[in-house]
């Protein structure tokens, strides 16, 4: 008997039979699907919030980050931490919003608030396309999960198969309340499985946390904090500011904020997930205690820090556990990211093109859909090559690009117009993809520049090209609005939808 | 009121401006390189000014909004 390939199937169909339980028998509108009727309080909120942040990344890249590149990785715990500070005044206003107007996906604010279907299928493009690599990064961890804990008996291609197949039905069914029920297993795991290995091996290894930090500083100095050069404090400080801001910008984080009762829970939840990023910690410290325990990790391979230091300390048992808990953290994102790549889909392109379509065509579209987003990653994920990987790494800055137009929206005096809104995220998007495309940085554009500006993060460069193109449009739509005189009065309010 | 919105600044100071201040191994603290631990300080420290916020915050009053 396989114990660790138990744990997973076990793991599998616990995902499958909560993921259908969630719907427990509602009819599934529109507004069910995709944002629970607006009807879940703060817990369920939090866990939909924190599911974006314990995904596979956290469990396989956030140690294999600690134990590639050291001192860096730290930037995971402020810039969270700070997006959830802003959240607490930046998000309330977006749900009322969203309540008040029946929105259910991030698009359909800017749709709403630009008064432009148009830029609404502008923002649904630049999410889609952030949001596939996600996806491919959740199924390959799921893969690579499996046929390691699992001791090479299934192989990553069937795990990646049955893997969709469990996220896919379950979402289909039961839509986002599948994901939110599906967490409630996956953080309990996470929790349990991260803290324990994050204090067994330095106590097991080095005696204590003290020793095993003292051990790394003598055997590679200064690895524990940021280096002089590259990834050093400017280009810490520049990262983290940049990714707060992006922080809510992914669509489906932007989609959990709606599925709340009431802006309390939001609140609540603002000042309970920073102390939930302290769970990160104990990642940090899996990835820090496998760097003199199984060394030689080079490349991607970095990424199994985590799950060959568990093979080599543990029975297969406890494997099988630590696998299943690393199952869940793939399916429970994924299955969020699959049903808001449907709604995108269905809500805001195929509707844009179908303006007549009601709510109850729509939501079946976005569930047959959901079989064909998971198809397209499936085969991103086993074709593998670069360009996933060049996709994943612009994700992140694309939807940044969306949080100009998105926090000027909230303004009392709306000054920016759809075009400058539209013109700025694609000129920012543009910019992102020229520079991640040829290898240009900051350095490599200005040479002349200082050190420390050349280290900064060249996201800041694409956001920085969108916001003057966002007010340059802006002031010149409404410059030439005002010269066409009196005969358009009112044109403060933009008044038809393009 | 907004005397305590403002507490909201200080993580942002701390974490984007700290580190050029206190990027080292020494002293540690609780066994955390010195970095570190400024930062899971500050995790806690924003939880703490959070709640200070929600609390004063009349927003919060029982009334469910």
């Amino acid at each position: 008997m396989n114990w660790a390939l138990a744990g997973i199937a076990a793991a599998a169909l616990l995902a499958l039979g909560l993921g259908f339980l969630a719907r427990r028998g509602r009819p599934m509108g529109l507004g069910q699907w995709t944002v629970a009727g607006r009807s879940f309080g703060a817990p369920l909120v939090f866990l939909l919030m924190a599911g974006e942040i314990y995904t596979t990344f956290a469990f396989l890249g956030g140690s294999g980050f600690a134990y590639g590149r050291g001192g860096p990785v730290y930037y995971i715990l402020c810039y969270a931490t700070l997006a959830y500070v802003m959240s607490y005044f930046m998000l309330p206003p977006i749900w009322r919003y969203a309540r008040d107007n029946e929105l259910y996906s991030q698009a359909d604010f800017f749709v709403g608030k630009y008064q432009s279907p148009m830029l609404g299928v502008l923002v649904s493009v630049v999410g889609i396309v952030a949001l596939i690599p996600y996806l491919v990064l959740q199924f390959k961890g799921l893969g690579i999960i499996v046929e390691i804990a699992g001791y090479g008996a299934i192989g990553a291609t069937p795990a990646v198969w049955i893997g969709a197949a469990v996220a896919t039905a379950y979402v289909m069914v039961s839509g986002v309340r599948g994901s939110a029920w599906t967490a409630v297993a996956k953080d309990a795991a996470i929790l349990l499985v991260v803290v324990f290995l994050g204090i067994y091996f330095p106590l097991h290894y080095y005696g204590g946390l003290g020793a095993m930090f003292a051990a790394i500083e003598q055997a590679k100095p200064g690895f524990t904090v940021l280096p002089e050069r590259g990834e050093g404090v400017w280009w810490f400080s520049s990262t983290v500011l940049l990714t707060a801001l992006g922080f809510y910008m992914w669509p489906h984080s932007f989609g959990s904020i709606y599925s709340a009762r009431h802006e309390r829970a939001i609140r609540v939840n603002a000042m309970l997930l920073p102390l939930y990023q302290l769970i990160l910690l104990f990642v940090f410290l899996i990835g820090f205690a496998a760097i003199l325990q199984v060394p030689d990790l080079k490349g991607t391979e970095v990424d199994l820090a985590l799950f060959k230091l568990s093979v080599k300390t543990f029975d297969p048992w406890v494997v099988g556990l630590i696998g299943a808990a690393g199952v869940l953290t793939a399916l429970v994102p994924g299955s969020m990211i699959l049903m808001t790549a449907a709604t995108l889909l269905a809500n805001n392109l195929y509707r844009a093109v179908r303006r007549s379509a009601a709510d109850a065509h729509v939501v079946n579209v976005a569930r047959l859909l959901v079989p064909v987003v998971a198809l397209v990653a499936i085969y991103f994920t086993l074709q593998g090559g670069q360009t996933i990987v060049a996709l994943l790494l612009m994700g992140y800055s694309f939807v940044t690009q969306l949080f100009p137009p998105l926090v000027l929206s909230l303004a009392r005096n709306r000054w920016v117009t759809r075009e400058g809104a539209a013109a700025g995220i694609v000129a920012g998007v543009a910019t992102v993809a020229a520079m991640s495309l040829s290898h240009a940085t900051i350095a490599t554009l200005f040479p002349a520049l200082p050190v420390q500006i050349k280290e900064l993060n060249p996201g800041l460069v694409a956001l920085a090209v969108n916001i003057v193109v966002l007010v340059v449009v802006s002031a010149a739509v409404k410059f030439a609005t005002a010269r066409q005189g009196v005969l358009a009065p009112g044109s403060e309010q933009p008044s038809q939808p393009a | 009121m907004n005397m305590v919105r403002a507490l909201a600044l200080l993580p942002f100071v701390a974490m984007l401006v700290g580190p050029f201040f206190l990027n080292r191994v020494t002293p540690t603290i609780l066994g955390m390189p010195l970095l570190l631990a400024w930062f899971v300080a500050w995790i806690l420290i924003s939880a703490a000014i959070m709640a200070v916020i929600f609390r004063f915050d009349p927003l919060n009053r029982d009334d469910v909004s």
